[in-house]
């Protein structure tokens, strides 16, 4: 499989403090790639630094095989919604597509032009006056009619109204059907992603916790829940991702291949917010321990 | 990346081109009319040989609109580095649209070269019209004015001739590099304002002045360079001699210092100073009732017979363009270097 990033132990300081550490990942070309993790777990600065608007510190990272952000060439290969859809306030939507046509060799404007109709966007609006959702697709606009073989959005939703956060998700779908691109996207809300993606990366103090087809992954997980049990002594094929107790009762979460035998255990399947909350959760020290890539 | 660049800056373009239009436009309608003032005076003045007097009437006739084209100048520059320079790249950095135009398929470094290659253009361009055509409106004005403001002397030097599109070029990235590094328009702006005054404070101060060696030579005590006397107390008291800041038969060099010799050749006054001297006011040449009908040529006779005389250190006229190409030369030196920073900060640091 190729990949579409790939990073070997990067890292980021912005003068003491490390906003990316030790980073090591692989994400595959062909998915929708939805990159999850909580506030600072070091999701911005990656894809920055997979823009080519960072250079790392420390470490390495290749985006479709090249150094990103290097090369013109490179640059059209890759498109980049970043984080509050920045726009020219100044400037029209019209002339928000001019600068894309202008400075895209590959730009398809028969396409911008389709979408701005589509999404209603009065072409001499100013970019300023636009609302959130009205933005964020003119900017999510400007970074598919570059056609990119991978287009990388950072946070595109999080400040937008339920609403406009389907038709932009929706808009997405769509133009991966359509033009058969790669997509990383971030958001601290599994339930955004869960929407598009069917890959799924879990970011937790900038490490790679957990990443998968979204698919292997509802299938591999199970959720026990029986008599108080200490966690070692279930069978060895069964990777415990999370365990909570009361005073008779423990529930695990649980990662196999197998299928669970044993009749004290209710097994349940697992949604996958709570699939990626049990990554989330786990103890500091049993960190390293739980870093188990899938594909 | 020009359609952009052209995009975001055409509003301040052409308000300012309007601007260096109106001005040019009053200054081309105004200038021919000047000049012929100017020669018919000293036609006039030249066989009585009264020519100081109508210099000091023509000058002091026209010293407002003078002293405003100069000082528009010598705004330029600061404008430029205050209004395009600065908010360049702040103002991108600020909106976080520099992450929108990064991620088209233009590298960083281009995407500077072109911003900075076309405003920077355009401010250099700026500064010679309003340069170049306040220097041919002032030329009459500047054969006639004060020493104080001389051709030669720190605040009109900087208004005339070419300099001023090196100070313009070097505002403009100046504005430009501290708007990376502070990263936000208006502290960048306050920042390079104060920079580049202290900058255009020091020049004149501390290096101009020594740009080639300047020459010194004693003059006798006349009236260009003799300030005045006065006297001490009612009647009877001691007799001052100060000098002012010019030499004669130098209209508009740049006087560094002035001193009062006494018939030893010792310093008695530095610039601006002034020390006794053993002449009478009560009678001789140096009278009040002396004085009134013939001026103080008299006085400053029995002052150089005496043997006080003044030595002079000064740049002068003569060295108007060399000065002005060394110093453009020296704002081009900054310029580039402050562009090499700026491109290795975009590139290397800048996110």
């Amino acid at each position: 499989m190729t990949s579409a990033l790939q990073a070997q132990a990067l890292g980021k300081r912005y003068g003491k403090r490390w906003a990316l550490s030790d980073c090591t990942i692989d994400i595959p070309a062909g998915h929708v790639v939805g990159l999850v993790g909580p506030n600072g777990a070091g999701k911005t600065t990656l894809l920055k630094l997979a823009g080519g608007q960072l250079q790392p510190t420390t470490g390495g990272i290749t985006v479709l095989g090249e150094r990103p952000g290097s090369t013109p060439a490179q640059l059209a290969r890759v498109g980049f919604v970043a984080q509050d859809t920045p726009l020219y306030a100044a400037l029209t939507v019209a002339e928000h597509l001019r600068l894309g046509a202008r400075l895209n060799p590959r730009w398809d404007a028969a396409l911008a032009r389709e979408r701005i109709t589509q999404f209603g966007l009065d072409p001499a609006h100013r970019a300023g006056k636009l609302s959130g959702g009205q933005r964020a697709q003119l900017a999510l606009t400007l970074g598919l009619a570059k056609r990119p073989e991978l287009l990388i959005t950072d946070e595109p939703v999080a400040s937008l109204d339920p609403l406009a956060r389907r038709d932009f998700l929706q808009g997405l779908t769509e133009a991966v059907i359509t033009h058969e691109l790669s997509v990383v996207l971030s958001s601290h809300l599994v339930s955004d992603l869960e929407k598009v993606s069917n890959y799924l990366i879990v970011l937790v103090d900038s490490r790679v916790r957990m990443a998968g087809k979204v698919d292997r992954l509802l299938a591999t997980h199970h959720r026990l829940t029986g008599p108080r049990r200490d966690p070692v002594r279930l069978p060895a094929d069964q990777r415990v991702i999370s365990v909570s107790h009361t005073d008779r009762q423990s529930t695990f979460v649980v990662r196999t291949e197998a299928p669970i035998h044993d009749p004290a255990w209710t097994v349940s399947r697992l949604s996958l917010e709570d699939l990626v909350l049990a990554y989330m959760e786990k103890p500091a020290e049993n960190r390293r321990a739980a870093v188990e890539v899938q594909r | 990346m020009i359609w952009l660049t052209w995009r975001q800056f055409r509003g301040s373009a052409v308000m300012t081109a309007a601007v260096l239009v109106i001005l040019t436009v009053v200054l081309a309608l105004t200038g021919p009319d000047l000049a012929s003032q100017y020669a018919t005076g000293i036609a006039d003045c030249t066989p009585d040989n009264t020519c100081d007097q109508f210099f000091d009437r023509f000058f002091d006739g026209h010293q407002l609109p003078f002293l405003a084209v100069s000082l528009v100048v010598l705004a330029l520059p600061a404008m430029v580095g205050l209004f395009w320079g600065a908010p360049l790249i702040s103002r991108e950095l600020e909106a976080g649209t520099h992450l929108l135009v990064w991620n088209q398929s233009v590298t960083r470094g281009r995407w500077l070269a072109v911003k900075l290659g076309l405003t920077g253009l355009a401010a250099v361009a700026a500064a010679c019209v309003c340069g170049l055509a306040v220097t041919w409106w002032s030329d009459p004005l500047d054969k006639s004015a004060f020493a104080d403001l001389a051709q030669m002397a720190p605040p009109v030097f900087g208004a005339r001739g070419i300099v001023p599109m090196g100070y313009a070029a070097f505002a403009f990235v100046l504005g430009v590099a501290v708007g990376m590094l502070v990263r936000r328009t208006l502290p960048a702006m306050a920042l390079t304002l104060a920079a580049f005054a202290a900058i255009q404070i020091a020049m004149p101060m501390l290096v101009r002045p020594h740009l080639m060696p300047p020459v010194t030579s004693t003059f006798e005590i006349g009236n260009v360079n003799g300030g005045g006397i006065h006297v001490e107390g009612q009647g009877g008291g001691p007799v001052y001699l100060s000098l002012r800041a010019a030499v004669p038969g130098n209209a508009g060099a740049w006087v560094l210092s002035g001193d009062l010799l006494d018939p030893s050749g010792r310093t008695i006054a530095g610039t601006g100073e002034e020390a006794p001297v053993p002449v009478s006011v009560t009678s001789g040449p140096c009278a009040p009732q002396e004085a009134v009908p013939h001026g103080l040529d008299a006085c400053w006779a029995e002052i150089n017979r005496l043997g006080y005389r003044q030595q002079a250190t000064y740049q002068p006229l003569d060295r108007f363009w060399p000065f002005q190409w060394i110093e453009t030369g020296i704002y081009a030196l900054l310029t580039l270097g402050l562009t090499w920073l700026s491109f290795w900060w975009v590139r290397r640091r800048l996110s």
